[in-house]
């Protein structure tokens, strides 16, 4: 780590996003997973993150019954830290809350 | 030929001699420097400084963004927005005023941004007082921000304009708090030699500054600092403030050459030869102190005094050398440092300097021009009868009161 | 040399205007000045008083002017509430606005070692400025009497300090008060 000398002044943060450095995903103990076949892609999980860690992906999805989709909806498990909110606020109750320890 | 130096300067950079107040001294000196925004609650006695920057900008003279505000908290608040979006800011406060943006001097010198305050100092509440003392800017001594205290409207004008070569030097970047006596100064008119603004400017250039918010190159500023960290971030502040004295120095003898004109952290009146020094801060303090300096000398009584204009960093070696060789010091305090070992908050520095370099030169705490109390030349003149009779460490007076 | 004078008047009659446009004259002459107020409460009608100093060097004290060489009186009813006469020195100078021989001659009366002149300020006041504010006048009538400034740098003084069509009018008042002003 670098000593006072060499930290930017005011604790300024140089470089835009190295938030996403912190791989926050540690702190889970419980671990949200979409139901890709439940999954209205209506972007509401996507919305109401708290920690921007739901990845709204431009990969294309048909379901078993033959529906298409252009997006697909996918947890960023490197920063996820499990709150579930995404699950609470789903409409379908696509997305399952399991814990990550069994 | 250094004196001549410096009065052929002057002729060249004076462009008028007007009769101002020290508050209408400081809105020239802010118009001088040309400001980007001004973010200013109005307090008295503060009050008539952004008055009259707001005629100034009305009339075109001064192209900047006045900001109207609700409170102090939120006029300083206002300043670090500015200050770190790169703009040159100024603010004002006095009192109540300065209490209340308490919180934020902390933040704006931990962001490290560069803005200067005047604060024509006035008692604290309660109970009530409009008038003059230095309660408020002690209140503010260890929030990170340089602190010079000036003691005539010359040197506010000056100041101000030195203040801001000073809070923007790349091993400073801190803000800077420019103090003077509330009403005392704020509201005495006396003759000020203004500067045409070209010389004034040519002085403080816009330079470029580290870790600005800018759209083109995003940085964080306010971000969280961890127990890994916060202490590197706060140690860089304790370095850069103490930086403060060189770079005072430095822009001085700029300023020297440019305008004819300079101060220094501390400024000593007859003290060469003296015996007994009194030490003053202030406009009142020091014109009285100085007046008393020179009926004693008359009385054939070897006083001299020393000024303290620096505030924070403290100057300590000047101010050692200084008094290192008197029989015994009083230092004026124009507050209270409730409950102190000592109850003059600069007397408590000035020992502790002294201690630091083993030195035990007798000294006494004087605290007078409580609440604006009159202080007149005759009551320094005691203090420093005082001494000569052989007051020395320990001694505490609190000069004025009515028993 | 240094000369001191103390003027009295109430909230919002003009009494620290006045001693900062004499401040102000002697600036522009070239001089030393030191002119501040010395506040009670900020209320219209209060008293007020304010302070003068001219020297030919840089005045370095900041006290109150204990024993002025003049003062001036704004409003006669302070003569009633407070002394306006303490400390000033014998063979000084007191101008009182005043509309009645009687206050001066009073003031004579209890001072005969010191200069007094009346003039009828408000009269004038009201005349040329519409309004009882009665700074400018008593300003004429002490220049006259004292000599501390010249006409001229008055003159000047008012012009920075107020817009053109005001200053034309302070400076008449200036201008009557001078001509006006009676030894008592």
């Amino acid at each position: 780590m670098s000593g006072w000398r060499g930290l930017p002044i005011g604790a300024a943060v140089l470089r835009p996003g190295s938030t996403a450095d912190n791989v926050t995903g540690t702190w889970r103990v419980v671990r949200p997973i979409i139901d890709q076949e439940r999954c209205i892609r209506c972007g509401i999980c996507w919305a109401y993150c708290p920690d921007g860690s739901i990845l709204e992906l431009k990969r294309g999805y048909t379901t078993r019954g033959g529906k298409s989709y252009e997006v697909t909806y996918e947890v960023d498990y490197d920063h996820c830290k499990g709150c579930g909110i995404c699950a609470n606020e789903c409409p379908v109750k696509a997305i399952e809350v399991v814990p990550e320890a069994k | 030929m250094l004196a001549e130096l410096q009065r052929g300067a002057r002729e060249r950079v004076v462009s008028r001699r007007a009769g101002l107040t020290t508050n209408y001294a400081v809105a020239h000196a802010v118009k001088a420097v040309d400001v980007d925004v001004v973010a200013v609650y109005p307090i008295t006695p503060q009050t008539t400084i952004v008055e009259k920057i707001a005629e100034f900008i009305h009339g075109g003279e001064l192209r900047a963004e006045l900001i109207h505000v609700e409170s102090e908290h939120s006029a300083l608040s206002a300043a670090v927005g500015a200050a770190a979006a790169g703009a040159r800011t100024f603010t004002a406060t006095s009192s109540q005023g300065l209490e209340y943006m308490h919180e934020v001097l902390h933040i704006a010198s931990g962001l490290r941004l560069p803005i200067v305050m005047a604060v024509p100092t006035r008692a604290l509440s309660a109970p009530i007082s409009i008038h003059n003392d230095y309660s408020d800017i002690m209140n503010a001594r260890d929030t990170g921000w340089a602190i010079l205290i000036a003691s005539t409207a010359q040197e506010a004008y000056d100041t101000v304009i030195q203040a801001y070569r000073i809070a923007e030097h790349p091993d400073v970047q801190l803000p800077v708090m420019m103090a003077y006596d509330g009403y005392l100064m704020s509201h005495t008119l006396e003759p000020v030699e203004l500067y045409h603004e070209e010389h004034v400017r040519g002085f403080v250039p816009r330079r470029d500054r580290r870790n600005v918010l800018d759209v083109r190159s995003p940085i964080t500023l306010g971000a969280f600092a961890t127990p890994d960290n916060y202490y590197e971030f706060k140690y860089q502040q304790e370095v850069a403030l103490r930086n403060v004295e060189g770079v005072l120095r430095e822009v001085e003898a700029d300023f020297a050459a440019r305008f004819g004109a300079s101060y220094g952290p501390v400024e000593a009146y007859r003290l060469e030869d003296a015996d007994y020094a009194l030490v003053t801060y202030g406009g009142a303090a020091t014109g009285n102190a100085r007046m008393a300096v020179d009926m004693a000398r008359e009385r054939g009584i070897r006083a001299g005094l020393l000024r303290v204009r620096l505030y924070r960093p403290f100057p300590s070696a000047p101010i050692v050398a200084a008094l290192a060789g008197v029989k015994a010091f009083a230092v004026i305090d124009r507050a209270i440092a409730y409950g102190s070992p000592a109850p003059g908050p600069l007397y408590k520095d000035v020992a502790t300097a002294l201690y630091m370099e083993g030195l035990t030169v007798p000294g006494i705490s004087v605290v007078h021009g409580i609440g604006q109390r009159a202080m007149y030349v005759e009551d320094f003149y005691g203090v420093i009868r005082m001494l000569a009779e052989g007051a020395g460490t320990g001694k505490v007076l609190f000069l004025g009161l009515r028993e | 040399m240094e000369i001191e004078a103390r003027f009295h008047g109430r909230g919002g009659q003009g009494a620290v205007t006045a001693v900062q446009l004499l401040a102000s004259a002697a600036i522009a002459e070239g001089r030393y000045a030191q002119a501040f107020p010395e506040f009670g409460p900020e209320r219209r009608g209060a008293p007020v008083r304010a302070y003068l100093r001219i020297s030919d060097r840089y005045i370095f004290r900041r006290d109150p002017v204990r024993e002025p060489l003049a003062v001036a009186v704004l409003d006669p009813s302070l003569i009633l509430v407070e002394d306006v006469l303490a400390g000033l020195r014998g063979g000084g100078i007191v101008v009182v606005n005043t509309r009645s021989g009687e206050v001066a001659a009073r003031v004579k009366d209890s001072r005969p070692d010191v200069d007094v002149y009346a003039v009828d300020a408000e009269a004038i006041a009201m005349e040329v400025l519409g309004r009882p504010v009665v700074n400018t006048a008593v300003l004429g009538a002490f220049v006259r009497a004292t000599g501390m400034v010249a006409p001229g740098s008055v003159r000047r003084a008012i012009e920075e300090v107020f817009p053109a069509q005001l200053a034309e009018r302070n400076w008449k008042a200036v201008a009557m008060a001078m001509e006006a002003v009676k030894r008592a």
